[in-house]
């Protein structure tokens, strides 16, 4: 789960870590209200979960009355990588002369928290992994015991941050280890962290994930979670509770468990298709899932055709046709033709009892993606 | 032969008074697994599925001479459950639960290093014998008895290519699910070493998807320390970055790491070849054999 700029520095301002000083505006006169009070020159940012806002015209520095009116109306309400911009922080523009970047994430190949440093801020991070791994600091963490505090200090003047701050830059760090524990974060960066010319240190970005399996334990940052769906589908598998990504393709696809529906999208894109969706509807299969399911693939606009692979498993391939049937009693056409595959415990007598005057069946998961590829492409001419 | 569990393996059920502990207990005992106790805090002196349920695990591992548990405990306690197993010494500990907090998996990580058990999952299928023994949530109907092993991050997409292996005859050694989450337990590695070490085990099928670099230090391990012949099958090569494709760790970041091309490129650079299609790896598999 993401949180958004601004909830993440009322965390880190909580807990002792300098934030500029802003306002959250959801209007131009709320932008103006807030500057009125800032003072310029003032940051407008953008409050969407993407990455790379300034890049995408999400950020901008007002120096007077008039430039704020402009990107206020500029950015509220602006198409932010699919996401629309409702709201923006405005906050006091940092007089900064140098920029660091501070993160603690899990190493998830050593299965350690790591903290990293380095003084090359302001950039994008990845970009300076890839091509400057060394000009990144890390320290590994023990997660059974914690920080040590000189692991913090240690990482900070080993990244090379000047002499007369590395102590301000190590105390945020050990601060956001602290959070990072505390909050079940799955990632937390400032990126960058400013030194001004009064040699102060300000984190002037914030970026805070939380481990979504430990949201049951984290209530009041659950209470922070705001949905944030590129579309209205995404939306729609949020309240059915499903596991859904939306591709670009017209192969609608429906399966059971993760390795399995990737897999099928693989082969939709193997046999010369492209799948429109990833949708797992997890074990059982059950009428209203399947109706939920296949509601979903249906009221996508660019599904052509839609392939369903069932691994029975533990769930027979009957009980599994069964609840195929009864979510088709609903229809008396189905508005695009749908290939279903049932495997595993008593597939063959799942196979028997489909509702083949609406489905066409097939027996291997190859053979279905196939004909639903062929059936996409047929439609789509 | 077999790696890990068989006949001789002696389980207790973790969380056997839930709905999920009770119907696999039975499932297991069904397939002939030696369930030999459950362990639920509370629920000490009862019996379910036909066998005693303990208060503690260290208590029914010493009453009924237990070497290997399995966990059904909610998420919330299951990282509690599996230190409560790790810390009974003994030989295997099977974490079937999904959606345990990832710093808690650290922890138990740690742990890990200090003991001699054997972690497998968490978010797992389990790992079967054919014909000897099951532990966790597998069908156990569509596996059958042969010579090939088989280790997978993914429940479904083992039993597919299962079935491809079953279609042409193909039994297992032992197949594995180690499970999508990003800190596990069995790595890779770990299960290739073993299958190694079989003499049972003529060729071996390895299933990854997207997300870490296992698969890439599994190619690693396999070039240079594995005579058993390997086929690879890779999901999630159609995955946008940036979008966990259902499991939590089957993500490809934004730097490009974790992509199905580059764990590909690293298995082929080793020798393995990876199918297009789970039935391309059976006709690997067919090849070796």
């Amino acid at each position: 789960m993401k949180l958004h700029e601004h909830q993440a520095k009322e965390i880190f301002a909580d807990a002792g870590i300098p934030v500029p000083e802003s306002r959250l505006a959801t209007s131009v006169e709320g932008v103006l209200d807030a500057v009125g009070e800032i003072g310029y020159p003032a940051a407008i940012k953008a409050q969407v979960h993407v990455g790379g806002r300034g890049k995408a015209g999400g950020i901008k520095i007002a120096t007077d009355e008039a430039e704020a009116e402009q990107y206020a109306e500029d950015i509220l309400g602006m198409d932010l990588k699919g996401y629309t911009v409702e709201k923006v922080l405005v906050e006091s523009g940092v007089d900064f002369v140098d920029e660091l970047y501070v993160g603690v994430t899990m190493d998830r190949g050593k299965g350690q928290p790591v903290l990293m440093v380095s003084t090359e801020g302001g950039v994008d991070i990845e970009t300076v992994a890839a091509e400057t791994p060394d000009a990144i600091v890390r320290e590994h963490v023990d997660p059974a015991f914690g920080l040590h505090p000189y692991q913090a200090r240690k990482a900070v003047y080993d990244a090379g941050v000047d002499d007369d701050v590395a102590l301000d830059v190590a105390s945020i760090l050990s601060t956001l280890y602290d959070l990072y524990e505390d909050s079940d974060a799955s990632e937390i960066e400032v990126n960058p962290v400013m030194i001004t010319s009064d040699r102060d240190v300000v984190a002037a970005d914030a970026v805070m994930n939380i481990d979504e399996d430990a949201l049951f334990r984290q209530p009041e940052l659950a209470e922070l979670e705001e949905e944030a769906y590129e579309d209205d589908l995404e939306r729609k598998a949020g309240e059915y509770g499903f596991d859904y990504v939306r591709l670009s393709g017209n192969v609608g696809i429906i399966g059971n468990g993760a390795g399995l529906v990737m897999t099928t999208l693989d082969l939709v894109d193997y046999y010369g298709g492209e799948p429109a969706n990833f949708l797992d509807i997890g074990g059982g299969a059950k009428a209203e899932r399947v109706t939920q399911a296949l509601d979903m693939v249906f009221s996508d606009p660019n599904v052509d055709s839609v392939v369903f692979n069932i691994f029975g498993g533990i769930t027979r391939g009957d009980e599994v046709a069964k609840g195929i049937n009864e979510a088709l009693s609903g229809y008396d056409e189905l508005p695009k033709p749908v290939v279903v595959r049932l495997a595993g415990t008593n597939a063959e007598e799942g196979m028997e009892i489909l509702n083949t005057d609406l489905l066409q069946v097939e027996k291997t998961l190859e053979a279905a993606v196939q004909r639903a590829v062929k059936n996409a492409s047929e439609v789509s001419q | 032969m077999s790696i890990f569990v068989d006949d001789d393996t002696r389980v207790v059920v973790q969380g056997i008074t839930g709905g999920e502990g009770k119907f696999h207990a039975e499932q297991m005992i069904d397939y002939g697994t030696n369930v030999v106790a459950g362990a639920v805090p509370g629920k000490g002196g009862q019996e379910v599925a036909g066998v005693p349920v303990y208060d503690t695990v260290d208590e029914a591992v010493e009453t009924e001479d237990a070497n290997a548990s399995v966990i059904f405990v909610p998420p919330a306690f299951a990282a509690d459950a599996v230190f409560e197993a790790l810390d009974t010494d003994i030989d295997l500990a099977v974490a079937i639960t999904e959606g345990i907090p990832t710093q808690d998996m650290a922890k138990v990580n740690k742990r890990l290093s200090e003991v001699d058990t054997r972690l497998l999952g968490p978010n797992c299928p389990g790992i079967i014998t054919p014909g000897e023994s099951k532990l966790g949530i597998l069908p156990g109907n569509i596996f059958s008895e042969g010579n090939v092993g088989l280790v997978s991050r993914s429940g479904t997409l083992t039993y597919q290519v299962v079935d491809n292996l079953t279609e042409r005859g193909i039994g297992q050694t032992t197949a594995i699910g180690i499970g999508g989450d990003p800190i596990i337990g069995t790595s890779f590695i770990d299960a290739l070493e073993a299958f190694e070490a079989d003499e049972e085990t003529d060729a071996v099928v390895m299933c990854g998807e997207i997300g870490g670099e296992d698969e890439e230090q599994a190619a690693a391990y396999i070039g240079e320390h594995m005579d058993t012949p390997v086929a690879g099958f890779i999901a999630g090569r159609t995955a946008p970055p940036g979008k966990r494709m259902g499991h939590a760790g089957a993500i490809v970041s934004g730097s490009g790491t974790g992509t199905a091309e580059s764990k590909i490129d690293a298995l082929n650079a080793a020798g393995v070849p990876v199918g297009d299609t789970p039935d391309e790896v059976a006709d690997h598999i067919e090849d070796f054999l």
